[in-house]
């Protein structure tokens, strides 16, 4: 994770593009100026953090879906839940699950796991909408590549 | 009224947190009912669930935005159901 760079996730580690389901990891850091003020001497990954590190999860398995041809944009958060506290070094395990693929839009199921305990889980939504930019697109696919997103998946059965 | 329209209306009323009686077959869903896009993501979503169809809310809103049909034709919801009937007749046609 680069906190500062809302880069969430450091790899992915499984993807069912056919079967809408994605797993991926990601290492809190031990240092970042967010824990200086989140909290001073009791340092913890924010919550909304946590719901960006499942949207970005669930972010990569729609991609996959639409093979980058449209862009997901986090559009609702029901039911989240911060179930324990996460702290710098903690080694996380994202999934997220399509829930449903409507006309413009996409409903997922995320978790995180730490330590094989539940950390937080959320339904979100999402928008798909045309990139706003070319430029975006390919920032999106060199991101891609430095998390192994598996590109060959979007040519085949996946 | 039809099966559709109430299940419809339900799921708009609990959806949008708007009282029942006030969501009728002559109501328009943005301008009398104030449904904003993103309810209408999660009516889109139930409705989907609940009838097993997609509703084509890209296409209505391109027609609409191309001037080709007004927004009464999809969003009236005497209009929206008969279109969700005419889905589910297609689906098992």
């Amino acid at each position: 994770m680069r906190l500062e760079y809302f880069q969430m996730t450091d790899r992915v580690v499984e993807l069912s593009r056919d079967g809408g389901l994605i797993r991926t990891e990601s290492t809190v850091p031990t240092a970042s100026t967010i824990f200086e003020g989140h909290f001073p001497g009791h340092p913890l990954l924010p919550g909304v953090l946590l719901i960006e590190t499942m949207a970005q999860t669930a972010g990569w398995i729609i991609l996959a879906r639409n093979r980058f041809e449209r862009m997901p944009f986090l559009a609702g958060v029901r039911a989240a839940k911060l179930r324990r506290f996460v702290t710098p070094g903690e080694q996380l395990s994202v999934a997220g699950r399509i829930v449903h693929e409507g006309s413009g839009f996409a409903v997922t199921s995320c978790e995180v796991e730490s330590q094989a305990k539940k950390v937080c889980d959320a339904e979100l939504t999402f928008r798909i909408l045309p990139f706003p930019d070319p430029e975006v697109r390919r920032d999106l696919e060199a991101a891609a590549a430095r998390i192994g997103f598996p590109l060959e998946a979007l040519s085949d059965a996946g | 009224m039809s099966d559709t329209f109430n299940t419809v209306a339900d799921i708009i009323a609990e959806t949008c947190d708007i009282p029942r009686e006030k969501i009728k077959p002559e109501s328009h869903a943005i301008d009398d009912l104030e449904i904003d896009s993103l309810d209408f993501l999660d009516i889109a979503f139930a409705v989907d669930k609940a009838f097993g169809i997609k509703l084509p809310l890209e296409q209505w809103t391109q027609e609409v935005n191309d001037g080709k049909a007004s927004t009464e034709q999809y969003f009236v919801l005497k209009n929206l159901c008969a279109r969700i009937d005419d889905l589910i007749a297609a689906k098992s046609a």
